[in-house]
This record gives structure tokens, sequence and C-alpha cells, in this order.
């Protein structure tokens, strides 16, 4: 049975500096409640919205990059409905039941090997305040405390059309919406709550539920399977899926039913009175493109055809605007383009923490390397001045550390004992210093590392560990 | 000499002039105010700072420094236009304790052209009628008659003036909200184009057709006012660029088209006196027409499907969790919270608030909404034709009489048909402004004179042109 998938994703323009309608910041992370509003975001009668243009630009540009086409004239439409985290109980939002207002619509996106999902709309609209559960969830709190300082941040609705068969390509599809929001600098996704997304899921052609509340991009691919899982299970058993809202349940990784029975809403959408169509005009698509920064199927095929990357590296490179941003800073140090893409790719992902990359939204969370290291350990190599093994030994050493390569392997190199004699010398010392402990190495291989850390502490650590070992464990046969 | 009977232009130079002081003038306002609102209940409240106010025009006056053109003179504020650190109410409950954070931009233009707000005049809650009498504060009372409504809703602003209770008032004109009781008061109000003047912190009833407008004993003192207040706001997409100033100028053979359709269905008394006004128009060698308007028809029904849903969506907010008045959330899940505090809407409100949420429901938006927007398009097509022939559109201003408080309180369409003359402006965006006609069996006659789009001056030029040659009484006894 074939599964049928669409997506909502909601990307806050944070880029845009203030919220949509108001002058407020759009940061509001970490203010104290209700410290970043003002009469407008917080709906206080008489106040009258005024657009950012900025935020038009930007989502503008999302459109662009998702091939969609921009109409001459927007507008905005009221999206009725009660909540208490709405402060004027309506949502200012775009609309195109009655003719085309959304800033993009009809587009489409290319992601992962030649396949591509259509974009039905890019809309403008502003995110609503947050509650706060002090009991943890609603489930167990016996009041809500509202926050508005969200309420009004500029918030791009990108929905798909149920173009997505497999949930593997619905996490390609966001990883790729991901890294062109970010390449276009429209919205920091490392920042909580900056990217969400709403799955539709239907199978063999039956109802379709929404899920809701997913938090992570990560998390949606999971969440779909489950909800293909759950649907399929139940035509198997001949039992009829319902078109609902379901909800991801984060903790237990399931989708569960809505507790409170969302009826149909109806919404009421009329036209806002108090923003005038806005016509954007024939210079606004040319003037923004001309101001996009370069989008991610662009710098793949500059990392290909100038730098010389295979197409899967240069791939996995723009895949994360900011492992892409490490490279192009890295060649800028030293110019050995194929060298340091590989030692980025191959060796330096696999020290990346899972569990840090998604809590923190950043692959080098937790590791003390940047681009100046990678240079460097590529120059090494390339000059021959070590080989690659030790090369390897190097960066697990110094993502911990965060020494400059070339500074490791000159302490370890240069200042090295390789006169046989003077080793001899400093063992010689230790055995007679140590007697108790040589007694012992002779049928305790644990001493004879006590032993070599004692060799290692006399030379100050020049002594070469291994040879150092040889000739311990050689003296200890002889004695 | 009573100071309080003095029109702005006198008050201004008076005090400028120190021949009385912007004290004097207050203090005998605010006695006058003591002594009528027991009468005629045209206040919500009376500002505790005018007077604090007064004595600092009088101080800069006398320490030389430099003092806008309405320097002291004294105006009410219709209580649905926020004044920073004066409670604003709409005259509903569910703003019973609401203290507005910041001036609205015609206040805050007001007071720096040297300004003093004396009060906060009553009004039909939420701007929502046409007598005043659905107000929480009360009903304002007629000044020409007590037993009879003074028009609404900025009832208040046209009986405060009317009862020399300030020297020029603040409304808004969402459908004659302004005209109605300025024509029932005897008064000058005029709405203008919309766009004209900032709407930035009126509490909007529906936005797309409503705009403030002044209130004043002349068309001198509304020409001062909309002088001060008329222009471009950057804190309002919706008006225009530009700073207007108008001026009482004089012109020759203005072309005057009478609306047959609004003489028609105004009642005997009424079209008498604007017959007579047509007939002194001409005196003055304006060259008088009838003219039809045959869409009007449609004004009343479309009118009100577009304010009632605009209506529904702007009042949405109002439920008791940021401000409003006292209630306890203790004991409520959110919807049954929200449930309760909006019970405490007058029963007008909620009507309008039910209706437009109708309109705009799923399936009817397209039956009502957009064909009432599509009666818009017409009624402006054929007044700009109309505008094309004509300076100026004349007629009565409401086709009745003022009538008795209570008589139509309990019957809502036979109240929404006495704005059938009015709403038309409100449609089309162009300005209108009603001046004192004359009376009949004692009672108020208001001249609704509409012009085109941004025509104010010459709507004005026609209106002074007029009072000059009518010479009415402007104010009861009371």
């Amino acid at each position: 049975m074939e599964s049928k998938m669409g997506l909502e994703i909601h990307c806050q323009l944070t880029g845009a500096k203030s919220k949509l309608f108001c002058r407020c910041s759009c940061d509001y992370r970490g203010k104290a409640p209700n410290a970043n509003t003002c009469p407008t975001c917080s709906g206080l009668p008489g106040t009258l919205p005024l657009l950012n243009q900025k935020a038009v630009e930007f989502a503008g540009m999302i459109s662009l990059a998702l091939g969609c086409k921009v109409p001459d004239e927007i507008a905005f439409y009221r999206k009725n409905y009660f909540y208490p985290d709405l402060p004027k109980n309506f949502q200012l939002t775009q609309y195109n039941a009655y003719g085309i207002t959304s800033i993009g619509f009809e587009g489409k996106l290319e992601y992962g090997d030649g396949k591509s999902a259509r974009i039905r709309r890019v809309q403008l609209e502003e995110d609503p305040g947050r509650l706060v559960y002090e009991g943890g969830s609603m489930e167990t709190s016996v009041y809500a405390l509202i926050d508005y300082n969200r309420a009004g941040v500029p918030l791009v609705e990108i929905v798909t059309e149920p173009d997505f068969t497999d949930p593997k390509d619905v996490r390609m599809f966001l990883d790729k919406i991901t890294s062109i929001i970010e390449h276009l600098g429209v919205c920091d996704t490392k920042l909580e709550g900056s990217v969400r997304c709403d799955a539709n899921v239907s199978v063999g052609g039956g109802n379709r539920a929404e899920i809701k509340n997913v938090s992570s991009f990560a998390d949606v691919e999971k969440a779909v399977r489950y909800e293909i899982t759950r649907q399929r299970t139940m035509a198997s058993r001949d039992i009829e899926v319902r078109s609902e809202t379901r909800h991801w349940d984060d903790a237990r990784k399931v989708t569960k039913e809505s507790r409170t029975k969302e009826e149909e809403q109806d919404y009421r959408y009329f036209p806002e009175p108090d923003i005038p169509v806005v016509v954007l005009g024939s210079e606004f698509v040319s003037s923004i493109r001309q101001s996009m920064p370069e989008l991610p199927d662009a710098r793949k095929d500059r990392f290909v055809s100038k730098y010389g990357l295979s197409a899967h590296v240069a791939q996995v490179l723009i895949d994360n605007k900011e492992l892409a941003d490490f490279f192009e800073s890295a060649i800028k140090i030293y110019s050995s383009p194929k060298e340091i893409a590989n030692w980025i790719v191959t060796d330096l992902m696999s020290f990346v923490d899972e569990r840090q990359k998604e809590q923190v939204r950043s692959l080098f969370a937790g590791l003390k390397i940047g681009p100046e290291h990678i240079a460097d350990l590529a120059k090494l190599v390339d000059h021959d001045t070590i080989n690659r093994a030790t090369a390897k030994q190097i960066l697990s050493q110094i993502v911990r550390t965060g020494e400059m390569p070339s500074h490791v392997a000159r302490k370890t190199q240069a200042g090295k004992i390789d006169d046989a004699g003077a080793l001899a010398q400093a063992i010689e010392s230790v055995f007679k210093a140590e007697q108790a402990a040589v007694q012992d190495a002779k049928h305790n291989p644990n001493a004879a590392n006590f032993l070599l850390g004692k060799v290692m502490q006399l030379t100050k650590g020049r002594a070469d560990p291994k040879t150092a070992l040889e000739m311990i464990q050689k003296k200890l046969m002889e004695d | 000499m009573a100071l309080y009977t003095l029109g702005a232009g006198h008050v201004a130079a008076g005090i400028k002039s120190r021949e009385f002081s912007a004290e004097e003038y207050v203090c005998q306002l605010l006695e006058r105010i003591e002594k009528v609102e027991p009468k005629v209940n045209a206040f919500v409240t009376v500002s505790k700072e005018a007077l604090e106010r007064a004595r600092a025009i009088d101080k800069m006056i006398r320490d030389g420094e430099q003092t806008g053109p309405l320097a002291g003179v004294a105006v009410s504020i219709k209580d649905n236009i926020c004044t920073k650190g004066i409670r604003t109410t709409c005259a509903s409950k569910m703003l019973e304790l609401y203290v507005p954070p910041y001036d609205a931009t015609v206040v805050k233009r007001l007071q720096d052209a040297g300004a003093i707000v004396i009060g906060k005049a009553n009004l039909d809650e939420f701007a929502m009628g046409s007598t005043t009498e659905f107000s929480r504060h009360g009903t304002t009372r007629n000044p020409w008659d007590i037993s009879r409504v003074p028009g609404g809703s900025s009832g208040g602003s046209a009986a405060s003036v009317a009862a020399l209770e300030c020297t020029i008032s603040l409304g808004s004109d969402t459908g004659g909200s302004v005209r109605c009781p300025a024509s029932f008061c005897s008064a000058v109000g005029l709405k203008p184009t919309y766009g004209l003047i900032s709407r930035y912190g009126l509490v909007s009833y529906a936005n797309s057709l409503e705009q403030i407008g002044p209130v004043g004993r002349t068309v001198s003192d509304v020409v001062s006012a909309l002088n001060a207040i008329a222009g471009t706001d950057e804190n309002d997409h919706t008006t225009a660029g530009g700073k207007p100033a108008y001026s009482l100028q004089e012109r020759k053979g203005l072309r005057v088209g009478l609306v047959k359709e609004f003489i028609e269905g105004a009642d005997l008394a009424v079209a008498k006196v604007i017959n007579k006004a047509v007939d002194t128009l001409a005196g003055q060698g304006c060259r008088c027409e009838e003219a039809s308007l045959a869409s009007v028809q449609y004004a009343l029904p479309s009118y009100y499907t577009i304010a009632t849903a605009e209506a529904s969506s702007n009042l949405a907010r109002y439920d008791n969790v940021r401000y409003g008045f006292d209630l306890s959330p203790e004991g409520y899940e959110w919807n049954s919270y929200f449930a309760k505090a909006r019970s405490n809407f007058g029963e007008e409100v909620k009507r309008r608030i039910i209706v437009g949420s109708y309109v705009l429901s799923s399936g009817y938006y397209g039956k009502y909404y957009l064909k009432a927007q599509q009666v818009r398009s017409l009624l402006k097509r054929e007044l700009k034709a109309l505008f094309k022939k004509y300076d100026v559109l004349i007629g009565p201003t409401m086709p009745i009489l003022p009538f008795k408080i209570g008589e139509k309180v309990d019957n809502p369409l036979k109240m929404y048909l006495v704005d059938i003359d009015t709403v038309v402006a409100n449609l089309a965006g162009m300005p209108a402004m009603s001046v004192p006609a004359g009376f009949a069996d004692g009672l108020p006659v208001g001249l609704q004179i509409m012009a085109d789009e941004f025509q104010e001056q010459t709507m004005l030029v026609a209106a002074h042109l007029f009072e000059q040659a009518a010479k009415m009484q402007r104010s009861p006894e009371l």
C-alpha cells in the first residue's frame, strides 16, 4: 500500500531582526517573560500592524529558492480563532482561496538524487505567543502562563503537495530546506523552535492524519514512519483510518490522538483592512534575486568545478551550511581543497557527537576544532612531515585539546630522544630506584607500564614510548 | 465674559495675548461641566490633568516660548480614542479598567498644537449605535431637548461641544457617527476622506470604513482641528501621503447636486429645512440641481455586512486576559473563561459580533462579504461620475429629527435605517460633513455636504459659505 506524505514547514525569519508587524526584536529567547512586547504585538486596542519590509524580502527569497512564482501583489488575511497565545485572537497570515495572495506559489524543489517535491505555497505570517505550563504539560498543570515575547515574530510557512512516498525522502527534503534557509541567512536554524514541521500522512488513498508537535526535523522521519505503520496495521485489520490531528509524543516516539477533539474549525478568513495590498512591483523579483546569497545547489557545483571535489563529497559538505563554511574557511588558510574536504567528510565527521548535534544544533559542539586545525593538518600531510596514520592520531587528540596539529607534531618529533644511549641511561636509573616494581614486572605486564610511566616522567615525555617499552621489556628479560 | 463660549481661534489668541489665561478658561469650562453634566452626561471621564496642562501653557506663554495654533484650546476626545494615562473604556464593561500606555496619533498631534484634553466623551459601546443609548456609562442627552437622543455614536462629542463643555471634540465616524450627532445637536461635524487622518490609537470597530473626525460649533473650529490632526502617519499604513492645510477661502459658482434619494427618504419637516438650505446656497450664487444616486438602495445592507464582519474580528481580542475588567480566572478552563468574560459585552455589540461572524463563515463569505465589497465599488464609481458634474453633493444628514430616548432602542432594524444618508460616504471612502441647517419643531436639522476624495477644501468652502449665509444659533439654553 502506497503511502503519501505532505509537509507544512514553519521557519522563523530570525534574520529579519524585528517582528512582522511592529518594531520589537525577533530575538525573544532568554528574555524575561513579556519583556519583548509593545502595544502592537500584545494586541492592545487601537494598535495597527506595520509590515516589516525585510521579512517580505526574505520570504520572497525563500519562495524563489523553492522555485515558486512570486505574484505582483500580496495581501494579508485574518485567520480568526480563539486561543490564549494569540493576542488579538486572530492570526495575520496569507490565504489563497479567493485568489493568490501569498508571497510564493506553485514551486518545485529537487532534492536527493533526482527527486523532487512540488511546493503548493510559501506564506508569510506571525508567530503566536507561548504557553508555559508550570506543571510541565497541559495535562499536569492546573494553570498556564502566557509569554507574548514570541508573538509577532515573522514566520514563513512552506506547504508542499503530498509528493513524498518514503520517510527517508522527507528527511532528505528537510535537510535541503534547512540548508537553503541557512544559506539565505534568513533563519538561524540552530535556535530552539526556529524551524518546525507538521506532516500529513495517508496510506492507500485513505483518510489523512495530520501530525503536529514534532519539535525537531530529525524526528519528522520517525513520526511519519510510525504513522505509516499505524495506518497500515489498521488497514490490514479493516479499520478505517480517521481524518484527524495527531500529536507526536516526543518521549514515547509515537503519534497520539489529540486529547481535545479539534472540530473542523471555521477560521472566517477575510482580508486585513489595516494593511493595504502590497504591490511588489516588477523590480521586486529581480532585485531580490540579485541580493540573494549563493544557494546550496550552486555552491555544490562550484565545489565540484572549482575545487575538483567529487559530487558526493560536495553534497555532504553543502547539506549542512556549517560544514560547507568550515571547508571554505579552511581552504582559505591552506589551499588544498581535496585533502581538506576528505579530512572533514571522512575523519572529522566521525567525532561529531550526535546527541550534542541535536541539542545544540551545531556539528562541532563540544569539539575544540576550527578550520585552522584542519588546514594545518592537511599541510603536514601534504608536506610529508607526518604520515596519514600519525595525522589521524593527532586529530583524535586535538579535537579534545584544541592544540594545533603542527605543534603536537613538533613536540613529539623534535623533542624525541633518538639517542639510544640516553634512553638506556634513563631506564637504568628507573630500574635502580624501583626495584620492587622491577621484580613485580617480571610476572605482571601492568607493572611494566608503571616503569614506562616513570621513564617518561624522567625524560619529561621526550622518549618515544614505543621504543622505551621495548627496551624495558628487553631489559626485564635480561635481568 | 463667558470664555467657554469662544471659538478655538479666539481662545488661542486670547491666551497667547494674555487677555485671559488658559487656567481661567479651563476653570470656567470645568465649572460649566459640573453644572450641565447632570443633565447632558456627555463625559465618561473628566481629565484630572487639564488644569495642570493649562498652567503649563500659561507658563510657556509667560516665558515667551512658542505655542501651537491651538494653544490652550480644550478638546474632548471620544472614549474610543486612546489617551495615555487616561482610561479609555469604549463605554464598555470590557474595557472598564483599561488605561492605554500610549496616545493616539490624533491626540498627540492636538497636544503638540497646544490643545488640552479636558475629558473623554461618551459613545455607544465600541461606537456601535446611532443614539449613544448603548453606553455602559448611561445615555447622553441632547442639549436641545434632554428627553431626546443626541445621535451617535459620537453623542458625547457633539453634546459636549453643543453644551459648551469644551471647544472642540474628536469623534469617530464609521457609518455616520460624527455627522449624525453633529446634526442632532446642531454642531459642525466632519468625516474626512479615508486615509486623511491616522487611525493609530482609535479602537477599531470597522477599520475599512472609519475615520476620526472633528466636531466644533463652527466650520472655522473644525478646520483648526483638522489642520492639526490630518496628514500621513508612519504608524498607520492606510494614511495617504502629505500634510494638507485647509483654509476658509471663498469660491464663486459652486456646482451643487441635491441627492434626490436623500430628500425623498426624509421626514417632511427635515426636507423643508433642507429645501430652504438649497435656496440659501442658490442665493449665494451656487448652481443647484437635483442629482440621483441610484445604488444608494444597496448602501445600508452593504454597510452593515462589512461593518459587522470587521467588528466580529476586531472585538475578538477582548478576552480579559491582558486588560479589561475585574474577573478572576480562578476555576475556569480558558474556553469557559473567554465565554464568561465576553458575555459582558452589551446587547448591540453582541448582535453585531454574531451577525459579523455569520457573514464571514465559510460558504457565506462570497454571498455576503464579497457582494458588499462590490456594492462599495459600485457606489464609488457612481459618486465619482457625479463629482465630475458637481463640486459637492448635498442632502439631509439625518432623515429624521432627534427622537425620544428609548424610542427605537428595542428595534435594531429601525435604528439601522437612520444611517441611510451617512453610510454612503464611509463605503465610498469620501469626505462628508454636517452643518447646522436650521430647526424644525425646535429641533436641529443638519445639512450634509459630500465631496470627492481628498476634496475637503471644496467641501469646507461650501460649508463656510452656507454657514455665513444661514447664520444659525449655536447654543441651547441649559
